[in-house]
């Protein structure tokens, strides 16, 4: 299988690229895989990153070392809703152990793993900067606060409909 | 201390030292014997501050009570500054941060290979942490096949990066990363496969716990305190890195680096490191024999010696054939056993006038040799016609450090301090300095070339001369042409414009023309004021110093033995099928009528032989060898074996006892007979200590002083602990008594000192972190230029290389595990040796309507050889390259014009 951008995806690397000197290409890593992110369902698969490493002159195996380390970047197929809850300091301290777990036993799946109608994703992530609404986690491009247990089900409900309401549209 | 340092005084625990100005406080608390823990730091590759590991309380003055916490790592020592490595909280500091790094750490200790000589084990000991209170499930990681060499296990990894910072930093490797985050951080490849970068091996030091461990050493495992060791040479190429070799029931165990401030540092290359199985070989010999066509008797040594005195030396014309590879002490002996006139040294003229070459420029020209550390200290370098990485590793090494010094100025202009190696290559961005190539294909050093030019050896030669008129134009017209971007007029200007230029060539591709251009280059450095360097790489460990006592070469007894002229023949230590062509070693040995070999391993020479006598590899055997630099190292034999096998020399001694009755009563007696005899090697008296060297009344032990099971290792053959063998040739014993001390530099079997079981353990045997060794580095230089010698410059005698019509100019191509005779026989090594192919340009293919992979058949002289081809663009049309010493390339005398076709 192989991978491509398309032009216009190709014209936003060139110009991600003209932000750092010459030579220093590689520089532009992150936000290319951003864009290889948004091709692919929200992951990077092996050719992706491949694809990434050509395209930024580099050894596949420095992308593998990025994309690994950051939790914004996925190695693996994730689902339609991805909750990252912060475990950092604060966010442990009001409780975040007991939002993960809670989220694990309701949807049936550990840190890290998908469910298997592939709507969603636990994942837990370090401080998102919001330590005054702890417990917090982010869902797509949003940051859900003071999270309880009740809350927690709202929120799956509420992912669910928006699910529904997008199928049947 | 050197001279013209500038000291500071620095006040730990209240108690006043003088250190010098701007180190490491880490680094300045190991030169002074202090116990403070560390995993980050690494005395080769420098601070990082990444482990913690290293806090001390830093006071402002000695009113000061409260002090902060401060990373010694991080801190430089300068005038005044007070610090407690003692302090209460500086301890606890130490023992939580290390409580956090064991957490995932797996409690394996006895079944793990590091055990017993593990820096975590050490560290974890020194900081007093001594109790587990997490309580939480272990995070785990699956291991990765890294190849022959290396193994994974990767659980026990405490994350102190210092393997990717010497694989990618320090080493240039490209196939190791570190991935993930947070507990789940992750040290290894891309996906399973060997490891491929030449100093893989290093890992298994540079590790500080059994993350990476030795997979050969795994083979037959035994823990560092059960190892008899001795200080020795690699003999795997000319650069004589000094190791330490172990063993253990009479077997090879491993190799370590045994550090030499001004050869190897803390590190040696794989095919040192991993080379060594075959001297466990079942193709050793053990036993004399005499040999007809077709039966072998095994002999005793007294029938052997008998035998050998009454139909070897019953012989009128008994000539001598020398090695490379053997010591000087044996191929002295042979020449005193021969005579003078009788005694050949043991490669064709080809090699032999190039090494004779080599000696002269070291000795009469102007221009010093720098020793392998050294190397690292040039700013700007230039190498003529050799493939460093594959002919002399380590060299590669030193390549790639200095090639870093140019671009590291300008982080120390910023005042970045040396040690701090996160900030410096942040500063660098890593750029390299001049480095430029003439090679005649693609190496692997190209990737931190400036620029890499690719001809045929002729050429490489003439490009050579061609840098010296640029050098001359350059410097005598004040505004020469400094816009050229020809490559010759790069090169002089880079080379003019360093501080330090050094130039590195050598013999490989046997080219007279390439060795003198080289000189040449560096004597016009050198008449412009330059401090320049020359080094060459020179065949195998002993080649300089084979030569240096050689004054015929193999081809001269070749031609002696076709006349008629020879009725015996005694090679030592040297299979005449490696060295040339298989017709022509058949003949010379028919045309010897009589021969004698001492050989370690059977091979076709052996085969030849009417009488065989065990020598020694460097494990059995004690000596000098000479390296590339003009070096004079000794080895000592590791152990004792219960067969017959012993150094040449000794086997040479008892032959010339047996027939004149004139015995070396031990290996100091041969030297003193060497030197009295060749007083231009008066100096290997002073290589290392006498046998009758004692510390106190003591000898030096091999072994720890917790060796075990030394009154049962041998009770399946009698239950009565035998009597130790005694060491006449050396100060060392072959027992764990005696000087528990740090020995003399050249002396030292193994590093250990209380509390510092691991390697890092070197701290405690030198002056000062990173310096010298407690009396000067081992090994002492033969060759040195005088300021005296005003030799000339070599004429240009070579013409420019042309193809010719069907035919091809075949060049030897080297690689670092295959292209050295003995390193190869050992399985781990066999591993990585890549099929044999032969190179040739991809426009060469075409015409001959060729691609990769085909079968073409290779006609020269009266030898064809079948092999399939590989597209190498980068060589010149019409030369191709074959690997040198494969099993199938054996023998073959490089350069030679061969025929191809398709078959």
């Amino acid at each position: 299988m192989s991978v491509v951008f398309s032009e216009k995806k190709l014209n936003r690397v060139k110009e991600l690229v003209s932000h750092y000197p010459d030579g220093k290409q590689k520089s532009a890593l992150i936000p290319v895989l951003h864009l290889a992110q948004e091709e692919n369902d929200g992951w990077l698969s092996v050719e992706w990153m491949d694809y990434v490493a050509g395209l930024l002159q580099m050894t596949p195996i420095e992308v593998y070392e990025v994309a690994t380390f950051y939790s914004m970047l996925n190695t693996k197929p994730i689902g339609r809703y991805v909750f990252e809850v912060c475990q950092t300091g604060p966010c442990m301290i009001k409780g975040s152990d007991d939002i993960i777990a809670y989220i694990g036993e309701k949807l049936g799946i550990k840190p890290g793993e998908t469910t298997k109608d592939g709507m969603f994703t636990l994942k837990k992530v370090e401080c998102l900067g919001a330590c005054g609404y702890a417990p917090m986690m982010q869902l797509g491009k949003n940051y859900r606060e003071h999270l309880t247990k009740e809350k927690v089900d709202a929120i799956i409900e509420e992912c669910r409909k928006e699910a529904r309401q997008i199928k049947e549209n | 201390m050197p001279l013209g340092l500038i000291m500071a005084k620095i006040f730990v625990d209240n108690i006043e030292y003088e250190v010098p100005d701007g180190k490491n406080l880490l680094e300045v608390c190991l030169s002074l014997g202090f116990n403070l823990t560390y995993f980050c730091w690494h005395p080769a590759m420098h601070s990082v501050g990444a482990c913690r590991q290293c806090g001390v309380i830093n006071f402002k003055d000695e009113n000061d009570k409260r002090g902060r916490l401060v990373m010694s790592c991080m801190q430089a020592a300068t005038n005044g500054t007070r610090i407690s490595i003692e302090d209460p909280r500086a301890r606890a500091f130490r023992a939580g941060n290390i409580e956090a790094l064991m957490l995932n750490h797996p409690h394996d200790c006895p079944v793990c290979d590091e055990g017993g000589e593990c820096h975590l084990q050490d560290m974890t000991v020194m900081s007093g942490h001594n109790y587990r209170r997490n309580t939480f499930k272990k995070r785990t990681h699956y291991n990765q096949y890294l190849g022959p060499f290396i193994n994974h296990e990767m659980n026990r990894c405490i994350q102190c990066y210092r393997c990717v910072r010497f694989y990618n930093d320090y080493a240039g490797g490209k196939d190791l990363a570190v991935f993930a985050a947070h507990d789940d951080v992750y040290f290894g490849r891309q996906e399973e496969g060997v490891l491929e970068n030449e100093f893989s091996g290093n890992l298994v030091e540079v590790c500080p716990t059994g993350v990476f461990t030795d997979k050969v050493l795994r083979k037959h495992y035994t823990r560092k305190w059960d190892l008899t060791s001795a200080p020795s040479v690699c003999h795997q190429c000319s650069l004589g890195c000094n190791i330490l070799t172990s063993e253990r029931y009479g077997g090879i165990r491993r190799i370590l680096t045994r550090y030499n401030g001004d050869v190897n540092g803390y590190f040696i290359c794989d095919r040192g490191r991993f080379g060594y199985e075959y001297t466990n070989s079942d193709q050793r010999i053990k036993q004399p024999s005499k040999n007809t066509d077709n039966s072998s008797q095994p002999l005793s040594t007294e029938d052997a010696l008998h035998d050998v005195k009454d139909s070897i030396f019953s012989k009128k014309n008994i000539i001598g054939i020398g090695s490379p590879r053997a010591s000087l002490e044996s191929n002295f002996m042979l020449k005193e056993l021969v005579g003078e006139n009788n005694f050949y040294g043991g490669i064709p003229k080809r090699e032999s006038d190039l090494v004779h070459r080599v000696i002269s420029i070291l000795h009469q020209g102007k221009v010093k040799t720098p020793s392998l550390k050294e190397v690292e200290s040039y700013d700007a370098i230039l190498i003529l016609g050799e493939d460093v990485t594959n002919t002399a590793p380590m060299l590669a090494l030193a390549v790639r450090q200095a090639a870093k010094n140019q671009p590291r100025e300008k982080a120390y202009a910023l005042r970045i301090p040396q040690w701090d190696d996160a900030a410096v290559r942040e500063s660098v961005q890593g750029q390299t300095g001049p480095v430029y190539l003439l090679t005649t294909h693609h190496t692997k050093l190209d990737e931190i070339a400036t620029k890499a030019e690719y001809a045929a050896p002729d050429d490489i030669a003439i490009t050579g001369f061609e840098i010296v008129q640029q050098i001359t134009r350059l410097s005598q017209s004040a505004n020469g042409d400094e816009s050229s971007q020809s490559f010759t007029a790069s090169v002089a200007r880079d080379l003019l414009k360093a501080k330090k230029p050094l130039i590195i060539s050598g013999t490989s591709l046997y080219n007279t023309a390439i060795i003198q251009a080289a000189a040449n280059i560096a004597y016009s450095l050198k008449d412009n004021g330059k401090d320049a360097g020359l080094v060459y790489a020179v065949p195998e460990v002993n080649s300089m110093g084979m030569s240096m006592l050689e004054q015929k070469n193999l081809d001269d007894a070749i031609g002696r033995a076709k006349e008629g002229g020879v009725d015996a023949v005694i090679i030592a230590e040297n299979d005449l099928y490696f060295r040339v062509d298989r017709d022509i070693a058949n003949d010379f040995l028919k045309n010897c009528h009589h021969v004698l070999v001492l050989e370690n391993l059977q091979n076709e020479t052996t085969t030849k032989a009417d009488y065989i006598l065990p020598a020694g590899t460097f494990a059995e055997s004690t000596g000098t060898v000479v390296n590339n630099e003009g070096r004079a190292q000794r080895f000592y034999q590791v152990y004792k074996p219960s067969n017959e096998m012993r150094s040449s020399w000794d086997w040479l001694n008892e032959i010339r006892n047996s027939i004149s009755g004139v015995h070396a009563e031990n290996f100091d007696a041969v030297v003193d007979e060497m030197i009295k005899k060749y007083p231009e090697l008066a100096k290997v008296k002073s290589v290392a200590p006498d046998a009758n060297f004692r510390k106190g009344t003591q000898k030096i032990p091999r072994e720890t002083a917790r060796y075990s099971g030394r009154t049962a290792m041998l009770a399946n053959i009698n239950v009565s602990e035998p009597k130790p063998p005694v060491d006449k040739d050396s100060p060392l014993s072959f027992t764990m008594e005696g000087y528990q001390g740090v020995p003399p530099s050249p002396d030292v079997p193994f590093f250990w000192s209380p509390g510092w079981n691991s390697v890092q353990s070197i701290n405690r045997y030198q002056t000062e972190v990173g310096g010298a060794l407690h009396g000067g580095n081992p090994g002492v230089r033969l060759l040195e230029p005088s300021n005296e010698n005003k030799s000339g410059y070599f004429n240009q005698s070579t013409e420019k290389f042309s193809r010719r019509e069907g035919e091809w100019l075949v060049i030897p191509f080297y690689h670092i595990y295959g292209s050295d005779e003995l390193s190869v026989k050992g399985p781990a090594l066999a591993e990585r040796i890549p099929p044999v192919y032969i190179a040739m340009n991809g426009k060469d293919l075409e015409k001959g309507n060729l691609k990769d992979g085909d079968h073409i058949e290779i006609t020269f002289n009266q030898n064809k050889l079948s092999i399939s081809v590989k597209s190498e663009n980068t060589l010149p049309e019409g030369i191709a390259g074959l690997p040198k010493g494969f099993k199938e390339t054996t023998g073959i005398e490089f350069p030679f014009w061969g025929r191809i076709r398709k078959v």
